[in-house]
């Protein structure tokens, strides 16, 4: 059964975003879906910068890639984790969730809800992962 | 290019086939039933297609019922099997429980009807195992048969994967195990099949085959979809499962859907025409595309039986990519195919077929078939084998190492 995508997954489909991978990356993470059996991996490259109203030093996600063996919803939301994702602090990346995804895609066919579950879970764990690394 | 390699799923009904149905949509309208002009004419259309049906199989016309597809037809076949045993069985007398053999890569018609049956208790049924080809062994069924065993319905050729099973060798050793069962009160054994996928390109002798029960679908060889049939031998007795008027015998109520079973009739009488050239033809475009795919992209497994398959299908797992992504890239080329995969069930569980084979669910998951029809071409072909590597690359690259 082929499901009715909106035109933004298809595009992501057709021309996914930061697709590939960093080398040595700050962070990264594998996920993998119980239910259909898909496979997401995530790199982070993580920077710092100085907040503008304080001067405070942030994190940030400075670059991130994706690689996805999976559906065409679960490439669509990976891809469009990553456009989510770049440049946000990781305290605000940390808080995206799988509702912000489905909106940024104008919505998913139901059955696949949870492949945006997926990615949005990927990017916690990689973020997790170098927040780890660090300590 | 528009490229159709669907046709195990539907086919397009023929422009001949329409011309027959066109006239009872219009001017010869009438009921079956009704003793007038326009009854009357509707009802011979009716008994001609019915022996046109009955020749095709070489059955007595009488042994045809006319059903909305090959799901009522299963339905039929199985339920009302069972219910005439049901009818004379003591109550809460487990021995006496009827018993099914049937094959883990039926269709979902037969299994959820067996499952339905169990549910109700009314029929104990054995699923038998296939090989990593999808092939029953017809010992294996020989072996599942127990004194209590009442009906064996093991499908002709499977629809993921086309392997071919062993209907005339099961259909032999039913009719010598038939002779031998009432010396020992052990009740006849029925032989039922669902032969949707087999119709336009194997033999449907019936008779020579030893099918006691056949099911059957029309749109999968450029028939409408919504109408079938169930061909019972005579001696059987079903119980109907549809209860109103006593059309076609008292075995299927309801009005007669005079066109699409005049359209089902012709659909059927093309087919028999030239079967054998078009088979091999077909099998040629076949073996050429599964060769193409097996030589131009590695990690590739043709599923199903290399060789007992039916001519039009032709199927693979391709490892490191997701079907339905597949689907979507090919749909962007203009070709259609299926999958099955988890992803692209919507229902999230890899095909119950392929699993069966023991295919691992990782491989199930780049699964794909494609289905040749007759106005399938060499170019058509060609042009899948020119974009599918592509594709499978493109693919692979996005996923993780
Ligand atoms: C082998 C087989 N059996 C049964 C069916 C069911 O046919 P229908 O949905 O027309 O009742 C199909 C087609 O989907 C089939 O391929
Ligand atoms: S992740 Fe398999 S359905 Fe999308």
């Amino acid at each position: 059964m082929t499901l009715t995508y909106t035109k933004k997954v298809l595009d992501l489909l057709r021309n996914p975003k930061n697709m590939g991978q960093i080398i040595k990356p700050d962070g990264v993470a594998v996920v993998g879906n119980r239910v259909c059996g898909d496979v997401m991996k995530l790199y982070l490259r993580i920077g710092r910068r100085r907040r503008a109203i304080d001067g405070k030093e942030e994190e940030y996600v400075k670059n991130i890639k994706f690689q996805t063996l999976g559906c065409p919803a679960a490439i669509a939301t990976s891809s469009i984790l990553t456009e989510i994702a770049k440049g946000k602090t990781l305290t605000r990346a940390l808080k995206i969730s799988n509702r912000e995804i489905v909106e940024e895609l104008d919505g998913l066919p139901r059955t696949k809800l949870h492949c945006s579950v997926l990615a949005a879970e990927a990017l916690k764990k990689a973020i997790r992962n170098y927040q780890g690394n660090e300590k | 290019m528009k490229v159709y390699l669907d046709n195990a799923a539907t086919t397009p009904v023929d422009p001949e086939v329409l011309a027959v149905m066109m006239p009872f949509f219009k001017e010869k309208f009438g009921n079956p039933s009704s003793v007038h002009y326009q009854g009357q004419e509707a009802k011979i259309a009716l008994d001609r297609a019915r022996v046109e049906v009955a020749d095709f199989f070489r059955v007595e016309p009488e042994e045809i019922i006319f059903t909305s597809g090959a799901t009522e037809s299963v339905n039929l076949a199985h339920k009302g099997l069972i219910e005439t045993f049901q009818k004379s069985r003591v109550p809460a007398c487990q021995a006496e429980k009827p018993h099914i053999v049937t094959t883990s890569i039926e269709h979902k018609a037969v299994l959820e009807t067996c499952r339905h049956l169990e549910k109700l208790g009314w029929a104990e049924v054995t699923y038998l195992p296939v090989d990593r080809f999808g092939l029953v062994r017809a010992e294996a069924v020989e072996r599942a048969i127990k004194p209590n065993t009442v009906l064996i319905s093991v499908m002709y050729v499977n629809n993921e994967v086309g392997t071919i099973q062993p209907i005339k060798k099961i259909g032999d050793f039913v009719k010598k195990i038939n002779l031998s069962r009432p010396a020992s009160g052990a009740p006849r054994i029925f032989f039922h099949t669902d032969a949707t996928q087999a119709i336009q390109y194997l033999n449907c002798d019936v008779s020579e085959l030893g099918i006691d029960l056949l099911s059957l679908t029309g749109h999968k060889f450029y028939a409408p979809k919504g109408v079938g049939l169930l061909l019972v031998k005579s001696g059987i007795s079903l119980v109907r499962q549809q209860d109103g008027g006593g059309q076609d015998h008292g075995r299927r109520a309801g009005t007669e859907n005079v066109a699409f079973i005049a359209g089902l009739a012709e659909a059927l009488k093309q087919r028999a025409a030239g079967k054998e050239q078009e088979a091999k033809r077909v099998k040629e475009l076949r073996d050429r595309l599964a060769e193409g795919i097996l030589k131009k992209i590695s990690g590739v497994v043709l599923t199903g039986h290399p060789e007992k398959r039916a001519p039009h299908i032709a199927s693979f797992t391709i490892r490191g990519v997701e079907g339905e992504a597949v689907l979507m890239y090919l749909a962007d080329e203009g070709i259609a195919a299926s999958s099955g995969s988890a992803c692209a069930a919507g229902d999230l569980n890899p095909s119950h077929v392929l699993l069966a084979m023991g295919v691992k669910p990782e491989l199930a998951h780049g699964s794909l078939r494609f289905s040749l029809g007759k106005k399938t071409t060499i170019r058509e072909i060609d042009y899948v084998l020119s974009v599918l590597p592509e594709i499978v690359v493109k693919l692979r690259k996005m996923a993780p190492k």
